[in-house]
C-alpha cells in the first residue's frame, strides 16, 4: 500500500516537470516528434530506476550525519552531508557511461533507440533531482527509493509524451507569430500544469484541500528549526 | 571602457536580450521556475548562477588544453558541483531561511544547462578573461529574467516586494486592498511561472520578429 501511494503520488501529484519543473530543459528540447520524446522518456525511466536506490544506498551508508556508524563506533560523529551533491552527480555520470556500454553491449537494437539520449541524460536535472527529493523527503527504504524513481520516471515519460504529441498537431494551427514554437509551449505546459493540480486531492479523498495542510506543516517545521537554533546558540554561549 | 573590446562588450550584451539564455537559448529553465514565487529567493538564485559560471568559465578555459575530450563532461560536472557545494555551504551559514526554500535548487544549479552549455560552447574554445566575460554576460541575463518573473509574481501574488507591503495590508484593508482588490494566489502555484515567461517571449518575440521560430 505505501508503495502503491508513493508510486502514483510520484506520477501524478509530485509530477517532475508540472510540479517541480525538472527536466525541462531537454522537455522543451526533444518534444518535436513524438517517437524521439518516448526514446527519450524510456531512457530517463530507466536511468532513475537505476541511480536513485544506488544514490539511496550512498546517502544511507556514507553520507548521512553518522552513516559511517558501521564502520566501527568512533566513525559516528562523522557528518559527510556536504559531499552528497558531487557524490550523486559523480554516481549518476558514471551509471550513465556504465548503462550505455552494457546496452550496446547486450541489446543493439535498444541501443540504437536510446544510444543517442543516454549521454544527455547524465546532466538533465530530472536525474539528479530524483535523487536530491530522495535525500530531502528521507525516503524510508531501498524498496522505496525505487518504487519512487520508477514512477517520477513514468511521470516524466507521460509528460513529455503528452507535450510532443500536442506539439506535433499545433503545427495545423495558427498560432500568433510571436508565439510560434518556443513560446506555445510554455503555455501549454502552464495549462497542462494546471491540469495535473487536479490530482492533488488523489490521495487525500478530494474534499479535504490539500494547500494549507501543507503550509500548516511548513510553518510547524519553520517554528522547529528555530527551537533548534535557539538551542544551538544557547548552546555555543554556554560553551563560550 | 577601455578595458574591453567591441567584441567583449558583445559577449557581456548579447545574452541579455536578442541570445538571452532563457528565452532564445532555452538553457537553464528547470531551476529558473521552480524558485521565482519570490523577489527574494530569484535574486539569490541569479547571484548564486553569476557566482557559479563566472568562476567555473574561467576554471574550465584555464584547464582547456589538458582535459581529455573523452572525459570533459565528468570533469566540467565535477567543477561545477564542487562551486556548488561552496555556495549551498555559504547560504546554509549566513541565510538558512531562504537555503531552505531553496531546498534542492540550489544543488539543482550543477545541472543547470546554462552552465554546461556555456562551458561546451565557450570556454573549451576561449581565453580566460573572455570566457569570464561569457559568463557573467550569459548569468546576468539568466537573472534579469528571473527577477522580472519573480518581481510579477510576488506582486501579484501576495502584494509584496522583497517582503514589504507595498500595496497595502490585506487584513486590515489599507492601501490598494481598501478598493476591494485581491491578491491572485494563482500566481503563487507553480504553472503561471510557465505562462509569465511564455508572456515574456511573446513580448520578447513580438518586438523583434527577426526571433521567430517556424511552428
Amino acid at each position: 500500500m505505501e508503495h502503491l501511494e508513493l508510486f502514483f503520488k510520484s506520477i501524478f501529484i509530485d509530477n517532475m516537470v508540472f510540479a517541480t519543473f525538472l527536466g525541462m530543459c531537454s522537455y522543451l528540447a526533444v518534444s518535436k516528434k513524438v517517437a524521439t520524446a518516448v526514446g527519450l522518456g524510456a531512457a530517463v525511466i530507466f536511468v532513475l530506476a537505476v541511480t536513485v536506490p544506488l544514490n539511496w544506498l550512498l546517502d544511507q551508508y556514507i553520507l548521512k550525519d553518522g552513516a559511517l556508524v558501521w564502520l566501527g563506533p568512533e566513525y559516528a560523529a562523522y557528518d559527510l552531508s556536504f559531499l552528497s551533491f558531487i557524490m550523486f552527480i559523480a554516481t549518476i555520470a558514471t551509471m550513465v557511461q556504465l548503462v550505455e556500454i552494457i546496452v550496446e553491449k547486450f541489446s543493439p537494437s535498444l541501443y540504437n533507440s536510446l544510444g543517442i539520449f543516454l549521454p544527455l541524460i547524465a546532466v538533465n536535472c530530472a536525474i539528479l533531482g530524483g535523487s536530491l527529493f530522495m535525500q530531502s523527503r528521507e525516503i524510508p527504504s531501498l524498496g522505496l527509493a525505487l518504487t519512487y524513481g520508477v514512477g517520477s520516471g513514468i511521470g516524466w515519460f507521460l509528460a513529455i509524451l503528452a507535450i510532443a504529441a500536442i506539439r506535433e498537431k499545433i503545427r495545423y494551427s495558427s498560432v500568433p507569430p510571436a508565439l510560434r514554437g518556443l513560446g506555445i509551449t510554455f503555455i501549454i505546459t502552464g495549462l497542462m500544469a494546471i491540469g495535473f493540480m487536479s490530482f492533488g486531492g488523489m490521495l487525500t479523498g478530494g474534499d479535504e484541500e490539500v494547500k494549507p495542510v501543507k503550509e500548516t506543516e511548513a510553518i510547524v517545521e519553520k517554528v522547529q528549526e528555530k527551537v533548534e537554533k535557539e538551542e544551538i546558540a544557547k548552546n555555543t554561549k554556554t560553551i563560550k | 571602457m577601455g578595458l574591453l573590446s567591441k567584441k567583449d562588450t558583445a559577449l557581456l550584451t548579447d545574452p541579455l536580450a536578442d541570445n538571452n539564455p532563457i528565452t532564445i537559448q532555452v538553457l537553464g529553465i528547470c531551476s529558473a521556475l521552480a524558485i521565482t514565487a519570490e523577489l527574494k529567493a530569484s535574486i539569490v538564485m541569479a547571484v548564486s548562477v553569476l557566482f557559479v559560471l563566472g568562476l567555473g568559465n574561467v576554471v574550465i578555459s584555464l584547464m582547456r588544453n589538458i582535459i581529455p575530450s573523452k572525459i570533459r563532461i565528468i570533469v566540467q560536472l565535477i567543477v561545477v558541483a564542487t562551486l556548488v557545494i561552496i555556495v549551498d555551504l555559504v547560504l546554509k551559514a549566513f541565510a538558512y531561511e531562504l537555503s531552505k526554500t531553496l531546498s534542492v535548487f540550489v544543488g539543482l544549479i550543477i545541472t543547470n544547462c546554462i552552465i554546461m552549455g556555456r562551458f561546451e560552447a565557450f570556454a573549451l574554445g576561449n581565453g580566460p578573461w573572455r570566457a569570464f566575460l561569457d559568463g557573467i554576460g550569459n548569468a546576468v541575463g539568466y537573472g534579469v529574467i528571473l527577477i522580472v518573473v519573480g518581481f510579477f509574481r510576488e506582486l501579484l501574488g501576495s502584494g509584496t516586494l522583497l517582503g514589504f507591503k507595498v500595496l497595502g495590508d490585506p487584513i486590515e484593508k489599507s492601501g490598494l486592498y481598501s478598493i476591494g482588490y485581491e491578491n491572485n494566489g494563482f500566481m503563487l502555484l507553480s504553472p503561471m511561472a510557465l505562462i509569465v515567461v511564455g508572456i515574456l517571449i511573446w513580448i520578447q518575440r513580438s518586438r523583434n520578429t527577426s526571433l521567430i521560430e517556424e511552428n
